[in-house]
């Protein structure tokens, strides 16, 4: 994959994923949490920065103004929009790669591509 | 304190190591004038509670919960204390007193606490072994050697002390019969009519109560066999405890030729009748009247401890006469004069089926006594009353029952300061604020540590803590929390909302009263409290749980699963272990492993092959992963060990059987054993139930986690069945009052034992059938977890696959 490259695909059926619910799905090699808000769908690196916990199988969160997803293993708390650390506070640095989503025709499609001012993954 | 300093004080001798004497130094202490003190008492042990001695005899509490005072604290204060001795003989003139073991102590000043003793009524026998009085720590002890199962005890006395002497060898499993002399029980504190509320509930404890009975004589030979009444009737008995009165201790005072009646006689400052003498405490009698009763006492050792730091501005004025009975489940209170007189008025409320009895009497408006029996909420209101002599005019609609309160509740701030809140040991509302502000309490304990409030019967310490609630900054923020900043609400009111606006769902709650969203915190709790507000009828959200209760497994380090299955009572079969292997192996399990709750855990398996692993192990789930019921932990009990006295396995897994699959505040770990020697540690449970020769004892809020707590008493009953279902009660009475993520032994600390035995075990049959109610309902829904195999939810367990590749 070129670091230009724009590539949406095809993941899966919206009702796959139920409700404030995240599923975590594995493409070419990268693990990929997809969470359903309701409105909206969101992606991001199926992997805590903190100590590699399955944000898939967090619980979806409000942190002040922005909406979050908790880590299952130590409760790290992470932005959905812009994949960083919003808990424990000092760790602002720390961030997972978050990919941009649309529903077409009632399937989950994520952008694989990089995308202009996008976050780039935590080492 | 100096050597020079010591030199130089007056020496102080108290005689008596006891509540009245010990409460006096204490008194003294705080006014800082140095004495260099010793105290002398006949017991060997360090001062502790004798109120709460029948606590002990009722295998509620132990005797280190019950020391008021240990060695610490005397060497701390530079105390000497000279233990079991008696003072033979006090010189006034040469100012010395002469102790048994032929010592002669000299003092500056001499306070005599010398207590008092049992009375022994002129029946012939008294002196036959198997004949106890019940006032001391060593009676105690040696009541609860000979007490169990098969003894059969006659309690001579229908009094305070006998009541309780009687409910505690009944907990211990003895058959027990009162006997009264005169027509009703307690007559020096109830009516007859308050007298009869209190023998049906005496007697439907299972107390067998025989009044007018007057006993003439002990018999057997050596050793007692029954009494024989002055009727010609008998009652056989091998235990025989005398409980008629006590008798205050003032012989050695009146050797020493101090002015003594029934007591030793002292003015309102405590001085008696010679220099530099004073008594305190049961030995004494002022103004004619004698005292059994703690709360007085606690006035005359803060009047004397005045007096002997030179401050005699505040005199000790007497004391309405007033008691109250201890006994779990009997609400008894009384205070001042209740007898029926021409000016007298009487109020009086009178519901037989609800057990409740309240009699006032007033005169001139004025409140003079006071009979409650069945409910206790008005005491302290009642005891104001009665202390300040306050005009009731305008009350008088509000006589029986307090006028409502604004919020509803217990209004500790329209409380004036100068109440007394704790009756026991005489501290008023005012002192424990000032305590509060002085040394930055925060917690019951400091309060209690500091003030002594709540250190007697314990029954103010609801109050105390609504004090410290209202007063100190720190227990605000520590324990009156909302849940979490999503939902500004504290459990208790989520719970109301909940209920009170019949809402079913956490997403409805978080979207009416929250931010709509909710977090890791929230979302469990109010999953939790929809599933029990409505018995398990609510709707379930499985966004809101936490991964391990929407996998019904426990998420480990890396992200793969321990499985539990459920082996009610640590009990398995061959079959079963052989399953359990092929598992492990198919699955490449990284490690099995026993765990301390008596059952295997199939660590490192993952999420996808959770379904296939349920299916071919064919167990229920053990709900290893959540707040809810763990396991019973047993031993094997009467069916192989030859100690065992109790079916411990069949009891255990049938305990696991009624309560598996729900859900509780806080994980929930059982046991049951069939004998006292504990091996299944019953006593760290949050529920245990451990066998006794022909009974159970039911004990809750036990811990051995991050920190070791054992557990408290709630009942001992005589069948399986009865055991079972006060272990159910308190079961559904945890779940509907716990906090979220409280764990029993911090619920039963926050509500005290005696509140929690209140209103279960020994709550009104309506209100535990409704427990029992509820629970049999929520029951009823639930489901094993794991079968939720054959109908999963969407992409529940295995990961999605991508409908493209990349290319």
């Amino acid at each position: 994959m070129t670091a230009t490259a724009q590539k949406w695909m095809r993941i899966t059926p919206q009702e796959n994923i139920p409700l404030r619910e995240g599923r975590s799905v594995s493409i070419d090699g990268t693990e990929i949490a997809i969470f359903n808000l309701g409105d909206r769908f969101v992606a991001m690196e199926n992997r805590c920065p903190h100590r590699g916990g399955p944000l898939a199988d967090g619980i979806v969160s409000a942190t002040g103004d922005s909406v979050t997803v908790t880590c299952p293993l130590h409760s790290w708390r992470l932005s959905v929009d812009g994949g960083h650390v919003v808990k424990p506070s000092g760790q602002e640095a720390s961030c997972v790669r978050t990919y941009p989503v649309r529903v077409d025709n009632g399937v989950v499609t994520i952008c694989m591509g990089r995308e202009e001012g996008e976050h780039s993954a935590a080492a | 304190m100096s050597a020079l300093l010591k030199n130089q004080a007056e020496h102080l001798v108290v005689v008596g190591n006891g509540m009245a004497g010990v409460s006096f130094v204490e008194q003294l202490l705080k006014h800082g004038r140095p004495f260099d003190i010793t105290i002398i008492g006949d017991e060997t042990h360090v001062n502790y509670n004798r109120i709460l001695l029948s606590s002990v005899l009722a295998g509620e509490k132990e005797f280190d919960d019950i020391v008021l005072n240990d060695i610490d604290w005397y060497q701390r204060n530079g105390i000497r204390t000279r233990l079991g001795l008696r003072v033979q003989e006090i010189d006034p003139v040469l100012k010395s007193l002469r102790t048994s073991d032929g010592d002669w102590i000299e003092y500056d000043r001499l306070v005599l606490a010398t207590g008092s003793s049992a009375l022994i009524p002129p029946i012939k026998g008294t002196d036959k072994a198997g004949v106890f009085v019940f006032r001391s720590l060593d009676d105690t002890r040696h009541l609860i050697e000979l007490s169990g199962k098969e003894i059969r005890v006659a309690v001579i006395g229908g009094g305070l002390l006998g009541l309780e002497a009687a409910r505690g060898l009944q907990m211990r499993g003895c058959h027990v019969t009162v006997v009264h002399l005169a027509d009703s029980l307690m007559e020096r504190q109830l009516d007859p009519q308050g007298g009869m509320y209190l023998r049906r509930k005496i007697e439907s404890l299972g107390i067998k109560v025989l009044c007018g009975k007057s006993t003439e004589k002990i018999l057997g030979d050596t050793h007692a066999e029954g009494l024989q009444f002055t009727d010609g009737e008998q009652l056989g008995a091998n235990l025989v405890v005398i409980a008629a009165g006590i008798r205050p201790n003032a012989d050695v005072a009146k050797r020493a030729g101090l002015r003594v009646n029934r007591g030793i006689v002292v003015n309102d400052f405590l001085e008696t009748s010679e220099q530099d003498i004073y008594a305190v405490g049961e030995c004494t009698e002022h103004d004619g009247q004698t005292f059994g009763l703690v709360a007085p006492l606690m006035e005359q050792a803060k009047v004397l401890a005045a007096n002997l730091a030179g401050d005699r501005t505040r005199g000790f004025l007497g004391a309405a006469p007033a008691a109250k009975l201890k006994i779990a489940g009997v609400d008894v209170f009384s205070a001042g004069d209740f007898s029926d007189g021409p000016h007298h008025e009487c109020v009086r409320y009178d519901d037989p089926s609800l057990g409740v009895y309240k009699k006032l009497v007033l005169r001139d408006g004025v409140l003079q006594g006071v009979i409650l029996v069945g409910d206790l909420s008005d005491e302290n209101r009642y005891m104001d009353w009665l202390r300040s002599g306050k005009d009731l005019k305008a009350e008088r609609r509000y006589l029986l029952a307090p006028p409502p309160a604004e919020d509803g509740g217990f209004d500790i701030a329209a409380m004036p300061e100068s109440e007394t809140i704790c009756g026991c040991l005489g501290v008023t509302k005012g002192e424990i604020i000032s305590a509060i502000h002085e040394h930055g309490l925060a917690t019951l304990a400091q309060v209690k540590d500091r003030t002594r409030a709540s250190s007697g019967c314990g029954s103010c310490a609801g109050k105390c803590e609504s004090l410290l609630r209202a007063v100190s900054p720190e227990f605000k923020e520590d324990q009156v929390k909302v849940v979490c900043s999503c939902l500004p609400y504290s459990q208790e009111q989520l719970r109301e909302i909940i209920r009170g606006q019949q809402i079913k769902s956490t997403q409805d709650v978080l979207e009416i009263y929250g931010n709509g969203i909710g977090c890791e915190i929230c979302k469990p709790a109010l999953s939790y409290l929809v599933d029990v507000v409505w018995s398990g009828a609510h709707v379930e959200d499985r966004s809101a749980r936490f991964i391990n209760d929407r996998v019904h497994a426990n998420i480990q380090n890396d992200g793969t699963f321990s499985v539990v299955p459920r082996m009610r009572g640590g009990v398995t079969t061959a079959a079963e272990l052989r399953k359990i292997a092929d598992v492990a192996d198919k699955y490449n399990v990284r490690m099995v492993k026993v765990t301390g709750s008596q059952r295997i855990d199939l660590l490192g398996i993952k999420k996808a092959d959770l379904p296939k692993v349920w299916e071919e192990l064919g167990m229920p789930s053990g709900q290893a992963y959540t707040k809810g019921v763990r396991m019973v932990k047993t031993c094997v009990g009467e069916e192989f060990c030859r100690f065992g006295v109790q079916d411990a396995i069949s009891t255990g897994v049938e305990l696991e059987r009624r309560l598996e699959n729900l859900f509780t505040p806080h994980k929930t770990k059982l046991a049951v054993v069939g004998c006292p020697r504990n091996c299944a540690e019953a006593t760290v449970k949050d529920i245990g139930l451990v066998g006794q020769d022909g009974s159970w004892q039911v004990v809750v809020g036990g811990a051995a986690g991050k920190g070791v707590r054992k557990a408290d008493l709630l009942i001992t009953v005589d069948t399986t069945e009865q055991a079972l279902e006060a272990a159910e009660v308190f079961f559904q009475y945890y779940r509907e009052n716990g906090v979220y993520l409280e764990r029993t032994y911090d619920f039963v600390e926050r509500l005290g034992i005696e509140k929690v035995r209140r209103e279960t075990v020994y709550a009104p049959e309506e209100v535990k059938q409704g427990l029992l109610e509820r629970l049999r309902k929520a029951k009823e829904r639930s489901t094993d977890a794991w079968l939720e195999r054959d109908n999963p939810r969407a992409s529940q367990f295995v990961q999605i696959q991508p409908m493209e590749k990349m290319q």
